[in-house]
């Protein structure tokens, strides 16, 4: 049984640039879109669309400029993002919602075996492994997105962009959470990556998680969707 | 009135009114000045009170702070006793002992036992002191944690907050360094349980003596203008670690002169083979031990002459 | 695992600060709270009196509106400036710490390592010199400065050397708030990196609060979860780090971020 983890209503978004004479660029307009547990949406449309800045708001990466998001993890009370507190904020990052963007960025030192790992060693105690514990599960995940074991102990500073993106995953979804937001997650991967990340979606989708995605490749799309948006339709009219 | 004249009535009488130099040289009101300093001092044990040093006819560092205190404590009927580094006749003693002399005609003496008022400079003398008696020490640098705080707006708010943590931290520095708290002179104190105090740079050896000794105890520093006290029979204990407490030192010698073994030591080089010989640094202490040694001797002759 | 669990009462609360340097407004109106192991970032160029909000947060100022309440061990919530001169020392010696730009504001520069790292614990009673130092090794341990060094002074050691000797030396009484004045500048980038890394670490481990200050905005993303913006001794915009960064609102957030160049 299903329930319904995203409800966004009348949701827009625009951007004021104060440097360029105030000037507006409207990007979202009346985005109504509800998400429930087990679904995997696949945002479709033309690229520089709104498809990232659907996710950003979603995350509180951007701010709304109208309308409501709120999102009700499975056993607690439901937070409306728009005016949460940022504590509540980061509390929904940890504990809600993944999300897998397009850059990794991360502090240079930290081999990837850690970032990996890291997300499992936060959280209250009681849930939170120790970095041990959560470095065997790490290794795990590194193998399945077939990262060689030579690089665990780098940084992923030098690593190529498809192996970058491994890692991103890989750090995202070790944490399991009801809602994963997944912004191009296979653009540098190759057919048997981007297999892994299909399974894992799947698996994702299994254990009672929404997933919601930007596949730049629509074959892929459709393999995962159980359904799709196309978010040109909130595009307001210039 | 012509030159000559004028010079003549500028040269020194010692008859005229304008020139008689005021009992113990200061004036009265400088000797309420400064009593009133040292009350203050004795009602709140090693804290340092301010006060308006005077010029002195010595210059700083000889002694200028012990002279003052002296002087504000000396009445007519008091014997002095003066000693520096233990002794009664290096050129510090004599001169001082000198100026109290001409200045108040005082009764001086070499004996610790028989002095009203002692004024040292950096050591304690062996024979213990008495109820009544009281004991001026000389003190070039009052506050103990100057070296590592010389900010002086910093070391009041620490002594008043009674923050010494930074006093550990010196004692730490010498284990670290040497091992040991090599600390050997002017070893800090903690007076009543509450200030930490310079005891001015007397020998460790001397520290225990600090501890409630019946006579009263003043500490005056005359170039940084303080005045401190330690009243009658208050505690005074050393600073130290759990596993590196205060020690005094020891030598393997005793005295050549007199033959004791508890007292304070000075190494005495005696030829350029560097032949060394150990002595008390009490005069005083030495000779009364020599004589009263004499004297058994003495009456051991003089029975077996029977 | 509820999504709202029951907030616990904010660390630290600065409510409506003020500060004047003859006439002219240093800082004006400041407030934001800080809840238990929050890293907020303070940014702003030279001028925005990011410096004198933590100095007046911090107590090293007096200011002159509003105040500055803070969740004591002993005592729940009280205000740092109408604290006792003598209970201020004491909870910037053991529940809070400092960290300066310089690390030789910070230390004792004339002091080996050791005693730098003990002299907290000293100042609260401990008397043991066994326990000073091995307490001394297990920190230099933690900052990665060679345990060999114990007994050397922060005079020779490298600048990177001496910041984490100054985090070690503020962090051994297990403060719960940190403040940093631009920690990272003059560091070498790879000295940089590495000290963020433990700061990161510590802060993770330790569930400190930290308040940091600083003009270099990549920083601000790696380090703090929050982040206030100030111009001209205001605040002008706050919020979640990546939000301020990714989608700024107000017109001198966006010129700070634009400025910043590419690599």
């Amino acid at each position: 049984m299903s329930t319904l983890l995203l409800s966004m209503k009348g949701v827009s978004k625009r951007f004021t640039l104060h440097h360029q004479n105030g000037a507006q660029i409207p990007v979202l307009d009346q985005v109504n879109l509800d998400v429930r547990t087990g679904e995997c949406v696949v945002l479709d449309g033309p690229s520089g669309q709104g498809k990232s800045t659907l996710l950003k708001l979603i995350y509180a990466n951007y701010r709304l400029s109208g309308g409501e998001i709120t999102i009700t993890p499975p056993q607690g009370e439901p937070v409306d993002v728009g005016s949460a507190a940022p504590r509540a904020l980061l509390q929904l990052r940890r504990e809600t919602i993944g999300y897998v963007s397009q850059f990794l960025r991360v502090i240079p030192r930290v081999p990837a075996l850690d970032i990996v790992a890291e997300p499992l060693t936060e959280g209250p105690a009681g849930s939170a492994m120790t970095l041990e514990a959560a470095r065997e599960t790490a290794r795990t995940w590194l193998q399945r997105l077939s990262i060689p074991e030579r690089l665990w102990s780098l940084p992923p500073a030098t690593f190529s962009g498809g192996e970058q993106q491994r890692i991103n995953i890989a750090r995202t979804l070790i944490k399991p959470r009801p809602l994963l937001l997944l912004d191009e997650p296979t653009a540098s991967l190759d057919g048997k990556n981007a297999d892994v990340v299909i399974t894992l979606i799947h698996e994702a989708r299994s254990r009672g998680a929404a997933v919601i995605g930007i596949f730049h490749d629509t074959a892929i799309g459709r393999a995962v969707a159980t359904r799709h948006v196309d978010v040109s339709q909130f595009r307001k009219n210039a | 009135m012509n030159q000559t004249s004028m010079l003549a009535s500028a040269e020194p009488d010692a008859s005229s009114d304008a020139n008689e130099i005021n009992f113990a040289y200061l004036d009265e009101r400088t000797k309420r000045m400064i009593r009133r300093a040292i009350l203050k001092a004795v009602a709140i044990p090693g804290y340092q009170v301010p006060f308006a040093s005077r010029e002195m006819p010595l210059p700083y560092g000889w002694g200028t702070g012990g002279i003052q205190v002296t002087a504000a404590m000396i009445g007519a009927q008091d014997v002095l006793k003066v000693i520096d580094q233990g002794s009664d006749d290096t050129v510090n003693a004599v001169n001082i002992r000198r100026f109290f002399e001409r200045t108040t005609g005082v009764q001086t003496t070499t004996r610790t036992h028989l002095a009203t008022l002692i004024q040292t400079r950096h050591r304690i003398p062996e024979t213990p002191l008495q109820e009544g008696q009281v004991m001026v020490y000389q003190v070039p640098v009052p506050e103990p944690m100057q070296r590592l705080e010389p900010r002086e707006a910093e070391t009041r708010a620490l002594h008043g907050l009674a923050e010494y943590g930074l006093m550990h931290v010196k004692l730490y520095e010498d284990i670290a360094r040497h091992g040991h708290i090599a600390t050997t002179y002017d070893y800090p104190v903690q007076v009543n349980g509450r200030y930490i105090m310079s005891p001015s740079p007397i020998p460790k050896f001397d520290n225990p003596k600090l501890h409630r000794n019946p006579a009263l105890q003043l500490f005056g520093a005359g170039r940084e203008k303080r005045i401190y006290a330690v009243p009658p029979y208050t505690s005074v204990e050393s600073l130290g670690f759990d596993d590196h407490p205060f020690e005094i030192q020891r030598w393997n010698a005793s005295c050549t002169l007199c033959g004791s073994n508890s007292s304070f030591l000075d190494e005495v080089i005696t030829d350029d083979a560097g032949t060394r010989m150990y002595v008390c640094s009490d005069s005083d202490y030495c000779q009364a031990r020599q004589s009263d040694s004499a004297d058994s001797a003495d009456k051991a002759n003089q029975a077996e002459a029977v | 695992m509820k999504a709202n669990d029951v907030m616990p009462l904010p660390l630290l609360s600065v409510q409506g600060l003020s500060k004047n340097y003859a006439g002219r407004v240093a800082l004006q109106d400041a407030s934001f709270d800080l809840w238990p192991g929050e890293v907020l970032a303070v940014v702003g160029e030279s001028g925005s009196g990011k410096t004198t909000l933590l100095n007046t947060v911090a107590a090293r100022l007096q200011p002159d509106g509003g105040q500055v309440l803070y969740d004591t061990r002993d005592a729940g919530l009280q205000d740092v400036h109408a604290m006792s001169q003598a209970r201020r020392r004491l909870l910037a010696r053991t529940d809070w710490g400092f960290v300066h730009q310089h690390a030789a504001d910070g230390l004792r520069m004339e002091v080996s390592a050791g005693a730098n790292v003990g002299e907290r614990l000293m100042g609260l009673g401990q008397r043991n010199y066994g326990r000073l130092r091995a307490t001394a090794e297990q920190w230099l341990e933690r900052v990665e400065i060679d345990v060999a060094r114990i007994d050397d002074a922060p005079r020779t050691f490298s600048g990177g050397m001496r910041q984490r000797l100054q985090i070690a030396r503020n962090l051994v009484t297990q403060p719960r708030l940190v403040f940093m004045d631009e920690p990272t500048s003059g560091l070498d980038v790879s000295v940089q990196a590495r000290l963020l890394d433990m700061l990161r670490q510590l802060n993770q481990q330790m569930g400190l609060a930290v308040i940091i200050v600083t003009h270099d905005l990549a920083v601000a993303r790696l380090l703090a979860h929050r982040m206030v913006v100030m111009y001209r001794g205001c605040i002008v915009e706050t919020g979640l780090t990546d939000q301020v960064l990714d989608d700024p609102q107000h017109a001198y957030t966006q010129l700070l971020v634009s400025s910043v160049l590419p690599t």
